[in-house]
């Protein structure tokens, strides 16, 4: 898999493939079946938009929720980790070490909606110990972009 | 009121001094004065990087200045700056130079370009300087009381300082060639075996070499050739390097010269009574850049690289003969098609197109009837640049 391809198109999904080619060096052909074949094997999963909703004003509510649970034999943490990630609400599941097992990142419309789907849906689960829920207070910076306010950068427009 | 008594010298005498009055005023100070009047242009006539320096650099500088190392550095900068970047030319070069004696951080290569010519040239030596060239040359020759013997280079050669033809301008006041490879205007890089053949022409007739390599870290296929790192070169060698190209520090002002213990110590008297030394703060910087931009550059140079072949092939696409630049940032294509001199097809591209690019002429007589476009700016710029110039030369081929 060529890697220079991805990261073209992780920076900037838009870029067609013929721009990927005159950037890569590499024939249009191969390019298109590099991508085809990344999108098949789910190396593309998907190509998004990454939207600052809350400039958008739509009301979101984010938590990081940590989840304490007992590993069953021969299916370890990935049972009850499929059981949370099913439910859409949970937008991230992550395995982690240290003092919970998963970090699981919810969204809802509202803190109720979000705190009942915590106690009702997660904490519920058979194999959950415990939970503790963390809102979000406010995003400074999310996958590499900050939210608000960028650097005011301004070159000499000529110069030798 | 007071009146200057100079002025009114009934001799007429000038203010200016002659060898300041002899050096021709910027070229690009038209356009300058122009854009500054216009909105909504896409300027390829840009001369660096378009990131901002790297956050760990800025932090390292902003703690030095917060731990209050604000005083002079020694004059040849900060010995721990000099000793990683002894070993930095040595692991990339394979040159050893001796970070107390053979190392000077300079506020740029402007100054280093500067202190080097002034330490070498006696009145009427003759400094041999490739054509089309970064700006400066001529001038920091002309200042130090040299005189310069131009090279053409061309086109057809991609640009590049043939041997035969430099031999050609040789005389028994040449003091020393002038390179700037990879080079700022036409992204022409000299491989080993040319510049090899560059290095037996100065051994032959023993004149020196300065060597400016800003944008070293700037190749894009293969690697760059350090001149000192040429057989029996070091002896003979100024080499020139910064870290605004390479670490996008312009506005840091920090560069070096690497060359032997006697040249730096010339080098230093003068640096020490103009300059004294670099900023403290932006050395610390650099020693940031140094010891932890590896990453950084790599990512970049990655990344001009596919803007690169975006600009080229456009360039050319447009019918506009462009060899590939194998170097630094601009693409340098031919305007010749157009039957337009370069600044009046740049005065008219920016008034009519709204695209800024630099005429050729700038930088000598053999750069007249290209010019400058560099890539360092966003891909969509490139893009939409590249269209607007369809536009320009399809009304003015039609």
């Amino acid at each position: 898999m060529n890697l220079d391809i991805l990261k073209i198109l992780e920076k900037d999904a838009r870029v067609e493939p013929d721009q990927i080619a005159v950037m890569t060096g590499l024939p249009v052909a191969q390019v298109k079946q590099e991508i085809a074949q990344a999108e098949r094997e789910r190396i593309i999963l998907r190509y998004r938009t990454f939207v600052n909703w809350e400039k958008a004003g739509a009301e979101q509510v984010w938590a990081l929720i940590e989840v304490r649970v007992a590993p069953q034999r021969g299916a370890g943490f990935d049972a009850i980790a499929e059981r949370i990630y099913r439910f859409p609400e949970a937008r991230s599941v992550y395995l982690v070490s240290g003092a919970y097992d998963l970090a699981v990142q919810v969204v809802g419309h509202t803190m109720k909606e979000v705190a009942s789907f915590v106690s009702e849906k997660l904490a519920s689960l058979d194999g959950v110990q415990g939970t503790t829920t963390h809102f979000l207070l406010k995003k400074y910076k999310e996958d590499g972009e900050i939210m608000e306010g960028t650097e005011d950068r301004s070159r000499l427009a000529i110069a030798p | 009121m007071a009146t200057t008594p100079l002025a009114r010298s009934p001799r007429q005498r000038s203010i200016v001094s002659r060898r300041v009055r002899s050096i021709a005023p910027s070229g690009i100070r038209k356009f300058f004065d122009l854009l500054a009047s216009m909105d909504d242009v896409i300027s390829l006539g840009v001369g660096e990087p378009d990131y901002a320096t790297p956050w760990h650099i800025r932090e390292a500088a902003i703690y030095s200045i917060e731990k209050g190392q604000t005083s002079y550095t020694s004059n040849y900068g900060l010995l721990e700056l000099r000793q990683e970047l002894a070993r930095h030319i040595a692991g990339r070069y394979g040159v050893e130079y001796d970070p107390r004696a053979e190392l000077l951080i300079t506020v740029g290569v402007s100054e280093g370009l500067d202190l080097a010519m002034r330490a070498i040239l006696d009145p009427g030596d003759e400094v041999v300087v490739p054509d089309p060239c970064y700006v400066s040359y001529s001038p920091c020759v002309t200042l130090a009381g040299g005189l310069v013997t131009s090279v053409s280079t061309c086109l057809g050669n991609d640009f590049k300082l043939r041997p035969d033809d430099l031999e050609d301008k040789i005389s028994p006041r040449t003091k020393a060639v002038l390179l700037g490879y990879p080079s700022n205007p036409t992204g022409a890089v000299m491989s080993k075996e040319e510049l090899a053949a560059i290095a037996e022409v100065a051994e032959r007739h023993d004149f020196l070499v300065v060597s400016d390599e800003i944008y070293d870290r700037l190749v894009y296929d293969g690697e760059h050739t350090c001149f000192s790192s040429l057989p029996g070169m070091k002896e003979r060698t100024i080499v020139l390097g910064g870290f605004s190209k390479a670490y996008a520090m312009t506005g840091w002002r920090i560069g070096y010269a690497a060359a032997r213990a006697e040249i730096i110590e010339a080098m230093m008297k003068v640096h020490q009574y103009t300059l004294m030394c670099a900023p403290a703060m932006a050395q610390n910087a650099a020693l940031e850049a140094l010891r932890w931009g590896e990453e950084d550059v790599r990512e970049m140079v990655e990344d001009y690289n596919r803007r690169r072949r975006v600009m080229v092939k456009g360039l050319n696409d447009l019918g506009l003969q462009t060899f590939e630049p194998k170097g630094a940032f601009y693409a340098f294509p031919s305007i010749a098609s157009t039957g337009l001199s370069s600044e009046d097809f740049a005065e008219r591209l920016l008034f009519e197109e709204k695209v800024a690019v630099v005429p050729g002429n700038t930088f000598g007589r053999c750069g007249e009837g290209h010019v400058r476009c560099c890539y360092a700016t966003s891909l969509d710029q490139i893009n939409e640049a590249l269209s607007r110039m369809a536009c320009f030369l399809s009304k003015l081929r039609s």
